[in-house]
């Protein structure tokens, strides 16, 4: 399953916190345009392996390779520059800044290859964001702060981006905006990875998917090849 | 002590001491507005360093040398040009020159120490500082330079039947203009918008592709350029001199911290609160000016602990990998090895003469003091700016014994720490329910109160002539003996907290400083035990405190001055805070070199701001920390251990 246009290929990927070694030889791929999920329960490892891709974790080694080039070794704001976009799972608002000023610190140049995306456009996906545009980001509820990080990252216009656990306490009828959200994402051309407990959800948006247990990868496949093997989801993601 | 710096504080400097009296109405008024013009510089420089701590998080204590170097370059500038357009234009490249040495400082030096502990930062600003006074020196020379006064805003303006000078005027309305222009900055800008982002969440902002690396520097050439202008707008008003970077630290650090760190609009309040109770402190209470505005600022911190507009700090971010290395006491072969060195220093007086003896003695003191120090803050996490209080109020409470009760030399070196103990117990109280960076200004303040007293209540103290003639008992007066005492006293003070250190006490201290939430969930009071530990470490640092008055023979208000203050710093970060043993060994090097550099050179503060400088680039975990990596990587089996 190794596409010759992915995305992003990461390989070899291991990750510590001090001395707590928490990946261990991670792989995975994104196809271009594919939206691929990365499945594990509470603390199998899923943040921890966006964050070290990101560089955001001094300790760690392997190979991220970001549309054919090396980004391993780039600092964070480097690898975002080059059309890596990254949602956090704990959103990190600026609440001191407006709506509007949360997007603005998003903003990068166009970008070949990836969606354009202006205030206006966004505003057509996430509507809820168009009046609150003057509020301080500290005094939204949380759909629609999880609504403005998704939003703050398209500002950049990436090709590629990293969404972590888009749904988690989220209320169900933000739930479907939010698969809604990111249907629309993947009709622009983006490439998404996903991270999920919610299967249900997982399901609705995703091509392909991973599976993560203990810091390593345990199941790789189609969603439909997922789907047929029950023993799987037994053994790495029931509760 | 080889002073560091000049021994009067220049706060006091502007204190005509003068009885207090009834002044006419319209004198206080006048007062009132002299005291709004001086808060306009120190708004101007108090807000640069809020907005360096702001995103960088770094206390920039090199501020006051930036401002310093504001008034000197200015004051050569506007030689050079002359008439309206060449003053203000002298004065605005002035702030220029500075913002761009700033930058570079920031550039070669600071960019290197990003990722070390925050007070790492603070003692290579510290570094800076030291180096920028000798070279002022080295280029202006000793004495106080006149500036010139503003062309057309020489004269006066009649206030209430009282001249007024119309420069003042100036700087009223020059202060609030200042803050409409950063607040336009930072709301209608989008270098601003991405400056108040990286204050909140440096690492979000870098996910989404800002180099910080660029806002960090122009931040901090923005901070240096507005405490460089502070600096050369008081030409007019007052000279340029060697001592206003320390005074204006001093002041700017208060400032900031009633005003909120971070936050501009605070500062701008502080400055004027700071500045009136300058101004009419010394009307007032001639005699406590100086301790008012530390007062005030206690207070504040008491009734609100992030300042006036301030807000709680944010769970750092940064945090995560506490300490590393494992402490362990000393094992059999490493209490063999204490006792042959205590055998060695034992016996150095059958090898050395009188003046190594002296020189000996002195280092062994401040082991002491900084092994009080590194207790506080490696086992305590609490980082104390002033601990040389306790150091003080021991030689002070020593002195007095001696002095002014007749008691003898055995009597005072136990009242010297007893009156550390006290003061220890009575500031600790209100110390331990502040944390962070807040802590330590709280320290400072309440040594800079100690000090103010033992400065300005002269009928006991001597005041700036400090108290003379407090020689050991005839017993222990010969070089040799004393030290022997000196030995015997700091090896078991040391004895002593390393046994506290490992007791349960000591362990629910370090529990404490790694996980507050998870040491009270388990049922210990954080207060208490901080409380208690921060009584211990002042006690000590008293002992040191006492000895060192025997040794010199006279106590002066230095002994409880911020110099000294951060020279404790200086020892316990270039040891290793992170290490047992770092306090010690980080004493006894930065001692020894720093009475070796003031004995070979003229130059010695450039000589050791270079060296301190050197050592943090160097050695960002200290010299003991770096050498138990070191050993560590040797042996990776052992893992990290310190002990
Ligand atoms: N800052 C940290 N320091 C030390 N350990 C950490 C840190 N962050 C996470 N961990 C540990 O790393 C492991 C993986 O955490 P991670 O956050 O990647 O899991 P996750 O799959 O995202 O879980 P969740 O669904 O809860 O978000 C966990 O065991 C966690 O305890
Ligand atoms: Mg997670």
């Amino acid at each position: 399953m190794t596409h010759a246009d992915a995305k992003l290929r990461v390989s070899g990927l291991n990750a510590a916190y001090g001395q707590a070694l928490i990946l261990t030889d991670v792989a995975l791929e994104v196809g271009a345009g594919e939206v691929t999920a990365l499945l594990g329960r509470n603390g199998a490892g899923k943040s921890t392996t966006f964050r070290a891709i990101l560089g955001l974790i001094a300790n760690r080694s392997g190979k991220v390779i970001f549309n054919g080039e090396d980004v391993s070794a780039l600092a964070t704001y480097d690898i975002a520059r080059r059309g890596l976009g990254y949602v956090p799972e704990d959103r990190r608002i600026f609440s001191d800044l407006t709506v509007e000023e949360n997007l603005l610190v998003g903003r990068q140049a166009p970008r070949a290859g990836a969606p354009t995306w202006t205030l206006e456009r966004l505003f057509k996906i996430f509507p809820n964001l168009r009046e609150l545009r003057g509020r301080p980001g500290g005094r939204m509820s949380g759909g629609e702060q999880q609504m403005l990080t998704i939003a703050r990252t398209l500002m950049g216009n990436p090709s590629l981006v990293l969404l972590d656990e888009p749904s988690e306490g989220l209320a169900p009828k933000i739930v479907e905006q939010m698969i809604e959200a990111i249907r629309d994402m993947k009709r622009e051309g983006l490439s998404l990875l996903v991270s999920e407990q919610n299967l249900h959800f997982a399901r609705l948006v995703a091509d392909r998917a991973y599976v993560i247990e203990k810091g390593r990868i345990r199941f790789a496949g189609t969603m439909a090849e997922f789907d047929a093997r029950p023993d799987v989801r037994d053994a790495y993601l029931a509760l | 002590m080889a002073p560091l710096f000049s021994r009067s504080w220049p706060l006091a400097l502007r204190v005509s001491v003068q009885h207090a009296r009834v002044f006419p109405l319209n004198f206080y008024f006048d007062q009132f507005v002299t005291g709004l013009a001086s808060a306009c510089s120190l708004f101007l420089v108090a807000s640069g360093l809020s907005i360096i701590f702001g995103v960088t998080r770094i206390v920039n204590f090199a501020h006051g040398a930036f401002y310093m170097l504001g008034a000197y370059i200015g004051f050569t500038l506007t030689e050079q040009f002359s008439g309206a357009f060449g003053f203000w234009g002298a004065i605005l490249l002035a702030a220029i020159v500075v913002a761009a040495i700033g930058t570079l400082i920031e550039i070669i030096l600071l960019r290197r120490i990003y990722d070390a502990p925050e007070l790492f930062q603070l003692l290579a600003t510290f570094g800076v500082t030291l180096i920028v006074e000798d070279l002022a020196l080295l280029i202006w020379g000793p004495n106080e330079l006149l500036g010139p006064r503003a062309p057309g805003l020489k004269g006066a303006i009649d206030l209430f039947g009282l001249p007024f000078p119309t420069y003042d005027l100036l700087l009223i309305a020059l202060g609030p203009l200042v803050l409409g222009l950063l607040w336009l900055l930072f709301r209608r800008t989008t270098w601003g918008v991405l400056v108040r982002a990286a204050t909140q969440d440096r690492e979000m902002v870098a996910a989404l592709g800002v180099n910080q690396k660029w806002l960090f520097t122009s931040v901090f050439a923005l901070g240096v350029f507005l405490a460089a202008l502070g600096g050369a707008l008081e030409l007019p008003r007052q000279s340029a001199n060697h001592t206003m970077d320390l005074q204006v630290i001093t002041e700017v650090l208060v400032v900031v911290v009633i005003g909120g760190l971070g936050n501009v609009l605070g500062t701008f309040l502080a400055a004027i609160i700071v500045s009136e109770l300058n101004a009419f402190g010394i009307l007032v209470f001639p005699k406590i000016s100086i301790v008012l505005v530390f007062l005030v600022m206690a207070l504040v911190l008491i009734v609100r602990p992030w300042g006036l507009l301030g807000r709680a700090e944010a769970a750092a971010r940064a945090a995560g990998g506490a300490a590393i290395l494992r402490w362990r006491p000393l094992a059999a072969r490493g209490r063999l090895a204490v006792v042959l060195a205590l055998a060695v220093l034992a016996l150095a007086p059958l090898a050395v003469g009188d003046y190594y003896l002296t020189v000996a003695t002195e280092v062994l003191i401040f082991v002491l003091f900084a092994a009080s120090l590194h207790f506080l803050i490696g086992a305590g996490g609490l980082v104390s700016f002033g601990h040389a209080a306790y150091f003080g109020l021991g030689s002070y409470g020593a002195a007095l014994a001696l002095k002014q009760f007749g008691l003898g030399m055995e009597a005072a070196l136990i009242a010297g720490p007893l009156l550390g103990l006290a003061g220890a117990i009575l500031f600790g109280w209100f110390c331990v329910r502040l944390s962070g960076v807040y802590f330590a200004m709280l320290t400072l303040a309440f040594a800079q109160i100690a000090w103010s007293v033992a400065y300005q209540w002269s009928d006991v103290t001597g005041g700036d002539n400090g108290l003379l003639g407090i020689w050991p008992s005839a017993w222990a007066a010969a070089p040799a003996h004393f030290y022997w005492l000196t030995l015997a006293l700091v090896a078991a003070g040391i004895a002593a907290l390393r046994m506290i250190l490992f007791s349960p006490f000591g362990y629910s201290l370090r529990a404490l400083r790694d996980s507050e939430l998870r040491a009270e969930a388990i049922g210990l009071e954080r207060r208490r035990i901080q409380w208690i530990s921060f009584a211990i470490a002042g006690g000590f640092a008293a002992l040191a405190g006492a000895l060192y008055a025997f040794l010199k023979g006279s106590v002066f208000p230095d002994n409880l001055g911020i110099p000294l203050s951060i020279d404790g710093l200086v020892m316990v970060l270039l040891g290793g805070v992170d290490t047992v043993s770092g306090g010690i060994v980080g004493a006894a090097l930065y001692r020894s070199l720093s009475i070796w550099i003031i004995s070979h050179t003229d130059y010695s503060k450039l000589a050791l701001g270079l060296l301190i400088v050197v050592l943090v680039v160097l050695f960002p975990k200290g010299v003991v920390g770096a050498f138990e990596s070191w050993r560590a990587r040797r042996a990776p089996r052992t893992g990290g251990e310190s002990s």
